[in-house]
């Protein structure tokens, strides 16, 4: 597979404090990669190292297949959880003094900023200062200053706190467009509902080690439990439910539906497939509702960190 | 890639543009002029102040010594008792009454002498009153024991050592005060740079945490380039600022001598009128003359370019220090802890200087002091005027020179670990922790 970016076991420590333990992943081109974790795992830790704003105890980072050194900044935009920018300084100011410090020239960097600025229409805040603007529209600055470069290598760091869910919805419009234009983009967030809507990859680090990672839809399949959700419509419900609960290992379910006699979860026997669950039940009843279970990352999250 | 010029150019704009900033640096000078000028309107006013005493002196030969002088009109009273001259003084609203009882020997009056007044007079009135008459009193026992008094006058001999080197160069008391005040104002200078910009690279590292865009911006730039272009662009900000008060404070004194028509030399405090009495001193012409020589024999070029390194090392070493103080700690009022050790060395350095280098330049403490790294700058640059020798200027640079290179890198470690760090205040243990991160 071709990955822009491979950590090969990457260790740190603080002090006695293992922050990240041999960790390895590798970031797919062109993909979106969810770096998961609870609090303090270790995810900023392995994006400081990826910035090289902290170096490693053992391990190495490779960019693009060549070992990270200190040019390959400009390929990386990040977008730091503690984020912020001087306030005192007027946004255009900013905006130019950052992007220069990632290498761009004055006149591309005016340029650009121009078009984006243009495109978030924020284009009358050029002369006002951080301090005059609210948190929300302040992101907004930060977001073209991260983008600006045009880097291979997009982290976000929580991208959408502060956001309203409008801006919040523009925001990841544009960090999909971003992705479509063949940006790859490490995004870090507690925020599971993001990680499904936007995540091709994640991986997931819990007490400084590395517990899972891969594609969502594999680490989906790997999760089912071949647990399909039905609702059917008989008159006898009794001896329809009694006859499936002889049969299947049956669980209680919540769904809403017009037609709503029967409703449970049902486990599929090993070696069993849906087909033959169906045609089992359409022999009982009138099939309404008939979904496969399939775990989101919320769950998956929360089982692994739980068993680990 | 090489970030420095583009951070020192933002640091230096961001500081020359910051409004405080521009107040300070234009209103300072008046605010300094106008003090001086409001400290020399009330000394003269001080002096302007007339006073009149009465002297009744019942032994009768005193009464010649009381000359009226220009803020001071002494009456004579006689045919009088004490208690009607306290009378006559408070209704004539006089400042005092000077009262010598009559005693039988008239030169033993030592307790007999009395000062009566509303409010207690100053120190320098009365040392006045007693020194006349202490002369009268003593010229008087004098001249009764048979002694000449002009004799004596005529057998005061004043004693002006000329002093020479081995080498031939003449150098003179005067000499030793000019190299005393341009070594005093070289330390003084960089010590007061210190404190005035050092807290301003502090202040601004503390603002790039609290504003949290320290990540961002180190995510760009190694944190030495970040913390190295904020030292340098302050201190050329401070250079701006303490050029522009040069320039205003000599533009000002002139605008105010030639349209107010105050001629600040002529604001005379008590001390200049003894330089000026001092001044009228037959031999005075040529003392000036020599120091005017002995100006011109300062080691003048090795001076300034001690000054430019011990300047430059000594305030990198200290700014340093205190960059890495602002990037321990979150804000400002967190900082004392951690300032007393950088603070404690400077003002050392300035006693040292004030203490042991006037009284002897080249003795041991003095010596020493000029070679330790934290006090060098200030003490070194108080003794090149009185003539060290180069290898002990070079060495001195030297120590300092790696002993800024070791601060730097021990401010980078913790700059580089504390920019990062947020919500607790940090030990010392905690800042040795981090250089080994």
């Amino acid at each position: 597979m071709n990955n822009l970016l491979v950590a090969e076991s990457v260790s740190k420590s603080f002090g006695d404090f293992r922050a990240l333990n041999s960790v390895s992943v590798a970031v797919p081109k062109g993909s979106i990669f969810g770096l998961l974790g609870p609090n303090g795992a270790g995810k900023t830790t392995l994006i400081r190292i990826i910035n090289q704003i902290t170096m490693p105890d053992s391990g190495h980072v490779l960019l693009d297949g060549e070992p990270l050194q200190p040019q390959h900044i400009q390929n990386i935009g990040y977008l730091p959880e503690e984020r912020g920018l001087y306030k005192s300084m007027k946004v255009g100011e900013q905006a130019l003094y950052l992007a220069q410090l990632k290498g761009l020239s004055k006149q591309e960097a005016k340029k650009r900023l121009k078009y984006w600025f243009e495109k978030l229409e924020i284009g009358d805040w050029w002369n006002k200062k951080i301090q005059e603007l609210s948190k929300g529209q302040a992101q907004k600055i930060q977001f073209v200053v991260t983008v600006l470069h045009q880097p291979k290598l997009l982290i976000f760091d929580e991208p959408f706190s502060g956001f309203d869910p409008i801006n919040a919805n523009l925001i990841k419009d544009e960090i999909l467009q971003l992705r479509d234009e063949g940006a790859t983009v490490i995004f870090s967030t507690h925020r599971m509902e993001s990680v499904e809507e936007l995540c091709d990859h994640i991986a997931l680090i819990h007490k400084s080690n590395k517990i899972l990672d891969g594609k969502l839809t594999d680490i989906k399949r790997e999760f089912k439990t071949n647990t399909f959700e039905v609702g059917l419509q008989t008159n006898a419900i009794d001896s329809v439910t009694n006859a499936i609960k002889a049969k299947f290992e049956v669980m209680p379910a919540t769904f809403r539906n017009l037609n709503d006699d029967v409703k449970m979860n049902i486990k599929l026997h090993e070696g069993d497939t849906s087909n033959d669950l169906l045609s089992f039940l359409t022999s009982k009843a009138e099939v309404h509702h008939f979904v496969e279970v399939i775990p989101s990352a919320n769950d998956i999250f929360i089982q692994t960190v739980k068993n680990n | 890639m090489n970030h420095l010029p583009l951070i020192i150019k933002r640091e230096y704009l961001t500081k020359v543009k910051n409004k405080s900033f521009i107040i300070m640096t234009f209103v300072s000078p008046l605010i300094m002029i106008a003090l001086i000028a409001v400290v020399a309107y009330l000394s003269q006013l001080n002096n302007d102040k007339e006073r009149a005493i009465s002297v009744l002196d019942e032994t009768g030969v005193l009464s010649d010594v009381f000359v009226n002088t220009e803020h001071t009109t002494y009456t004579i009273l006689s045919n009088t008792n004490l208690e009607s001259a306290k009378e006559l003084v408070k209704a004539k609203e006089e400042f005092g009454l000077l009262y010598i009882e009559k005693s039988q020997d008239t030169l033993n009056i030592v307790d007999t002498v009395r000062f009566y007044s509303d409010e207690s007079p100053s120190l320098s009135i009365m040392s006045s009153l007693e020194r006349k008459i202490e002369d009268k009193l003593s010229n008087t026992k004098l001249q009764r024991d048979g002694v000449n008094i002009e004799k004596i006058k005529a057998s005061q001999i004043k004693i002006n050592i000329a002093q020479e080197t081995f080498t031939g160069e003449k150098t003179s008391k005067i000499d030793s005060y000019l190299k005393l005040f341009f070594g005093g104002a070289a330390g003084y200078l960089l010590f007061m740079f210190i404190i005035i910009y050092g807290n301003m690279i502090m202040r601004s590292v503390i603002e790039e945490k609290t504003s949290r865009i320290i990540e961002v911006i180190i995510s760009s730039v190694k944190p030495i380039q970040l913390m190295m272009g904020k030292i340098i662009g302050t201190s050329l900000a401070g250079i701006t600022q303490f050029a522009i008060w040069v320039v205003l404070g000599s533009v000002m004194i002139f605008v105010l001598t030639a349209i107010l028509g105050i001629n600040l030399s002529e604001l005379q405090t008590p001390q200049q009128e003894i330089m000026q009495q001092a001044m009228q001193n037959p031999g005075m012409e040529q003392e000036m003359q020599l120091a005017i020589a002995s100006f011109l024999n300062l080691p003048i070029a090795n001076l300034l370019i001690a000054f430019m390194f011990f300047f430059i090392g000594g305030y990198l070493l200290y700014s340093s220090l205190y960059a890495a103080i602002g990037a321990a700690v979150d804000n400002e009022t967190d900082t004392q802890q951690f300032m007393m050790p950088i603070i404690m060395p400077l003002i050392l350095a300035v006693y040292v200087g004030i203490f042991t280098v006037i009284e002897d330049p080249h003795g041991t403490v003095s010596t020493v002091f000029s070679f330790v790294p934290l006090t060098s700058p200030v003490v070194m640059l108080m003794r090149i005027p009185f003539g060290v020798p180069i290898w002990q200027q070079v060495l001195s640079l030297l120590i300092l020179i790696c002993t800024f290179v070791f601060t730097v890198w021990f401010a980078a470690k913790i700059y580089r670990v504390g920019i990062l760090m947020y919500g607790k205040k940090p030990s010392y243990k905690e800042l040795f922790k981090w250089i080994k991160y």
